[in-house]
């Protein structure tokens, strides 16, 4: 097992650090300074708008920055309640037997419906705040975090160690959270990282189809959206925000690559 | 077999059953009364009370289900709020598009991704690994409509390769229809590709830890003939696996895809729907979707019998 720190992880780790300091500085540094300026509609990038400015004259380089704070509470958000839900879900079926088809079952009709359509429609029904975006998007990623615990808890409800504490009288509730979930924590700090990467190109999808965060809650998805009509003569508006955005959800997809491939140093410790 | 078959065709029922409570439902999630939300923000009180009698707004969550299932059963979808026409009819009209995208995409994926994949595998921790997995992780990082708005920029709009949007069907010749599928599936296929690249190296590294290559290597195999004889053998299954679990992902990317390049097909049906809060099309567009990886998922497993005797002979676990 690799202990060094490899690129992607150091490259992942760097970006991440950048962008959550971005998300909380960039508001009380800018302010939410992208006023619409008619004047000054439609900049190519230069000197003095670095990435250009929109159809209303406002500056993308603020806009991106500050769209990186809602971007990541989308994703920060999202990966916490699947979490969250998903562990519940996977905890009961794979330790209750009884509870197991029917959680399961109802897991795999959740999966059967791609998941970007399931969120564009929990998204346009339940409205265009950000929780509900949070909660819309989080919707479909649920069953996949449930059948990853519901897997370990299978294997782990069998080791000697959860017979003893059955025997010396622990408590259920005490068993599965105490005992089994510390044995599922390595899985799914890897899982959150992929939920919230993929839960940020979730928000600019949703977005981008109109069915996203208002306008004036910015995001990268929202800012690109509102460059959709002019593509053709102000490409910047869609360019500057998805590069920011490309490069995040590939920071945290490499640093969850790279947190996998380190083996997960919990049970590791425990089979020496 | 046969009762392989047949428990596997059962076991899909308790599933599309969820799904259809989970569409049905979605209409009842929304905050206030749902004939409100069928009938737009400029509706009558007369033209909301004809929507809920006409859709049985007004009977029990249960009963209404009961209705919603028998019509579903019976081929019926209900009819679009917006263009009052049959939303069986309105799937059927766009469904062409769709199908021939995903096609497009799973070949060129398939044909891109599992070479690359298994390539990948061989080399692993080398650095033609760090290539194949470096490029599969930066495709999936790129939301799909950037991408495609940067091939439209250089190859249609700046090089003028391409036509830049819009779909030419199939009647009008099976180039010109290609030919205009050419940017969304490249698009498209970044995305797909890279997943099933990232999987098949996965399963690969798994075959190839096997106890049979073991023994290939020991009775003295080439590196060549044990990968090519032994491995590649092993992984129809793993493939058509990748294959069928990705194809969410395929069908999600769709609808994407056909709005950026302005494509006629199911997936702008539904953001046309959703824009309009034109539900009955937004639940019939997902069911049909669901039917679909539903019946995706059900030949992979089905595949498996023809690459895997085990199976065959009732070895199912």
């Amino acid at each position: 097992m690799k202990r060094g720190y490899s690129f992607p992880m150091v490259f992942g780790g760097t970006v991440i650090a950048a962008t959550l300091l971005c998300a909380l500085l960039a508001p009380m540094i800018l302010g939410y300074s992208d006023d619409i300026v008619m004047t000054r509609s439609m900049r190519a990038p230069g000197a003095e708008y670095w990435f250009g400015t929109d159809n209303l004259g406002r500056d993308i380089f603020v806009r991106t920055l500050s769209g990186a704070r809602n971007s990541v509470i989308v994703g920060i958000g999202v990966a916490g309640l699947t979490l969250l839900i998903g562990t519940a879900f996977g905890l009961l079926a794979g330790y209750f037997n009884r509870l197991d088809g029917a959680i399961m079952r109802m897991m795999d009709g959740l999966m059967a419906i791609p998941g970007v359509l399931l969120a564009i429609a929990l998204a346009a029904i339940l409205g265009s705040g950000l929780y509900t975006v949070v909660i819309a998007i989080a919707a479909p990623e649920i069953p996949r975090t449930a059948r990853l615990v519901r897997s370990v808890v299978l294997t782990i409800r069998e080791m000697p160690f959860v017979a003893a504490a059955i025997s010396v009288g622990s408590s259920t509730p005490k068993i599965l959270l105490r005992h089994i979930l510390p044995n599922a924590m390595p899985a799914l700090m890897v899982q959150a990282t992929f939920v919230c990467a993929s839960a940020i190109l979730t928000e600019a999808v949703l977005s981008f189809l109109g069915v996203g965060t208002s306008p004036d809650i910015p995001s990268w998805g929202n800012v690109m959206a509102g460059g959709r009509q002019f593509f053709r003569v102000a490409p910047w508006v869609i360019l500057f925000p998805g590069i920011f955005l490309s490069i995040f959800v590939l920071a945290i997809n490499l640093f969850g690559d790279a947190l996998r491939e380190r083996g997960d140093p919990m049970l590791s410790g425990r089979r020496a | 077999m046969a009762r392989f078959l047949l428990w596997r065709l059962l076991s899909t029922v308790p599933v599309m059953l969820t799904v259809l409570v989970v569409i049905f439902l979605l209409l009842h999630l929304g905050p206030g009364d749902p004939a409100a939300t069928l009938a737009g923000d400029n509706a009558t009180p007369e033209q909301i009370a004809s929507i809920r009698a006409r859709l049985h707004l007004d009977q029990p969550l249960i009963v209404q289900f009961a209705i919603y299932l028998r019509q579903v059963l019976s081929f019926d979808l209900g009819v679009s709020v917006f263009s009052n026409r049959p939303v069986t009819t309105l799937i059927l009209q766009r469904a062409e598009p769709t199908l021939m995208l995903a096609t497009t995409t799973t070949l060129l994926s398939v044909i891109v991704a599992v070479p690359a994949g298994i390539y990948a595998a061989k080399r692993v921790g080398r650095f033609g690994d760090y290539v194949v997995m470096g490029l599969s992780a930066i495709a999936f990082s790129v939301p799909v409509f950037v991408l495609g708005y940067l091939l439209m920029q250089s190859f249609a709009i700046s090089l003028r390769w391409l036509p830049v949007q819009g779909y030419r069907p199939l009647s009008a010749g099976l180039m010109a229809c290609l030919t205009s599928l050419t940017l969304p599936t490249l698009a498209l296929t970044c995305l797909f590709a890279a997943l099933v690249a990232r999987i098949t190296r996965a399963t690969m590294l798994d075959v190839l830890a096997q106890d049979y290559i073991r023994t290939a290597r020991a009775k003295g195999a080439g590196r060549f003939r044990i990968l090519i004889v032994h491995a590649l053998k092993n992984i129809g299954v793993p493939v058509v696996t990748v294959v069928g679990t990705s194809f969410a992902a395929l069908l999600g990317g769709v609808v994407v895809t056909e709005s950026v390049f302005n494509i006629p097909g199911a997936g702008r049906l539904t953001v046309e729907a959703i824009l309009t809060r034109d539900y009955p099309v937004v639940q019939g567009v997902m069911l049909v979707f669901a039917v679909i990886l539903v019946g995706v998922n059900l030949l992979v497993d089905l595949s498996y019998t023809l690459f895997d005797p085990r199976i065959r002979h009732g070895g199912a676990r």
